[in-house]
């Protein structure tokens, strides 16, 4: 076989080849997301996190508008320290309320931003001041059944009141 | 009593014969590594073997991945319809080819297919003392036919994976959204929101590279270390593909122990 024709054979398969790495990097992965806007950082303290995961996604009305970068324990209150990195495109009143929620019953554990009325923006750097932690499911069946035994046993149907 | 002397002598024997086919084999890739400038100087010579290794394998890869792709499709969609979670089907199928199937699979077709020709190609030339006639004119035949061997397939590998994975998704799309009904939009969200290109899609191709080098090393040193017989050459090529496909399997293993451990924890 001539040596053109095997170059222009090799040059059609490195091609494709690296068509294929850049549809994988950005049509299956998500490199051409968040990561490469400019962005800036929030950080936010709660009693208890549940399951939150790093790159969780941070919501504003069902918008995604960040994620979450770092998690870790402040060792003097014992709170969780959630660092997350915000699109730049967004920014945040100072009243902001950051509540840990759950998509569904099973579904992923994102936090929620809920914007306030306050004028001044939180800046770069800065701390989300109200928090919600999350609801952990077992700690409410417990205290439901804590309720149900306390209040006595319900009154036996078709009885008289 | 002489008949299990001699047993005992073959073992220790063969575990002798195994232990300095290792230590040939070392001494082979280091060789290999050091003509490798003279393999990338005289570029021709290695667009030829990435012409062997991976142009002539395109057609097998593309089709093998699309229709692991479109059976990743219809039994995944089978079993996660089951547990409502229907819509995932692309970050299933997205994420068991990154990270798994392409490289396992196209490295497995990749020995079949070009890593037995290698071998076969350059146990040819040793029984037909091509090789012998090189060295006398001076020329290494390291350097000339070994080194190109090898950096061609170690070329052809990642981007033969690349594509397999991509033919896949194309599969799983063709059979999830065009056939079933998966919503298109979730398909390809689902997909984006679950893979990262680091560590998930860059960890498929560093492993795709590594296969590459394993399953070309293999290659090259059977075909130069096979007995100059006609039967030599096809045990040679044998060994290839056996001994390349569980190098495979194996190195997957370890690689995935390091690259995945412990991830889902972030």
């Amino acid at each position: 076989m001539k040596r053109a024709t095997i170059d222009l054979w090799v040059g059609i398969f490195v091609t494709m080849g690296f068509a294929a790495i850049v549809f994988l990097a950005l049509k299956v992965g998500n490199l051409a997301t968040l990561e490469t806007r400019p962005s800036y950082h929030l950080d936010a303290a709660f009693d208890n996190i549940g399951g939150l995961k790093l790159r969780a996604p941070v919501k504003a009305a069902g918008v995604i508008v960040g994620r979450v970068e770092s998690v870790r324990l402040d060792p003097k209150t014992y709170e969780a320290v959630v660092s997350l990195r915000m699109d730049n495109g967004y920014q945040f009143s100072k009243d902001t309320i950051a509540s840990i929620l759950t998509s569904g019953l099973l579904g992923e554990v994102y936090i929620g931003l809920e914007a306030g009325g306050d004028l001044a923006m939180i800046p770069d750097g800065g701390r989300i001041a109200k928090t919600q932690s999350a609801v952990v499911l077992e700690k409410l069946i417990s205290q439901f059944l804590f309720d149900k035994a306390t209040s006595g046993p319900p009154p036996a149907p078709g009885a008289p009141k | 009593m002489t008949s299990l002397a001699s047993g005992v002598r073959r073992i220790g024997a063969g575990t002798l014969r195994a232990i300095s086919r290792v230590g040939f084999a070392t001494r082979f890739f280091l060789a290999v590594l050091r003509h490798t400038p003279s393999a990338l100087r005289r570029l021709q010579l290695t667009a030829r073997e990435i012409y062997f290794a991976g142009v002539l394998s395109l057609v097998v890869i593309m089709v093998s991945g699309l229709f692991v792709g479109m059976v990743l499709g219809l039994q995944g969609y089978d079993v996660l319809v089951k547990y409502g979670a229907g819509d995932s089907l692309g970050i299933f199928v997205g994420l068991s080819l990154v990270r798994e199937l392409g490289p396992v699979v196209a490295g497995l077709l990749f020995a079949s297919r070009a890593g037995s020709a290698v071998t076969a190609e350059i146990g040819l030339m040793k029984t037909t003392e091509q090789l012998s006639a090189m060295e006398m004119m001076a020329v290494d035949p390291l350097a000339r036919i070994v080194a190109p061997r090898f950096w061609g397939g170690v070329i052809s590998m990642p981007l033969l994976a690349a594509l397999f994975s991509a033919m896949g998704v194309f599969g799983a799309y063709l059979v999830g959204v065009r056939l079933i009904g998966v919503d298109n939009g979730t398909f390809w969200g689902n997909m984006q929101a679950g893979i990262d290109f680091w560590p998930d899609v860059t960890n498929g191709i560093v492993k795709s590279i590594v296969f590459g080098m394993a399953v070309s090393l293999i290659a090259v040193f059977e075909g130069y270390d096979a007995h100059p017989t006609a039967e030599g050459v096809s045990a040679a090529t044998t060994r290839t593909v056996v001994g390349g496909s569980l190098a495979i399997l194996a190195l997957d293993f370890v690689l995935t122990v390091f690259m995945f451990r412990g991830l889902g924890n972030g």
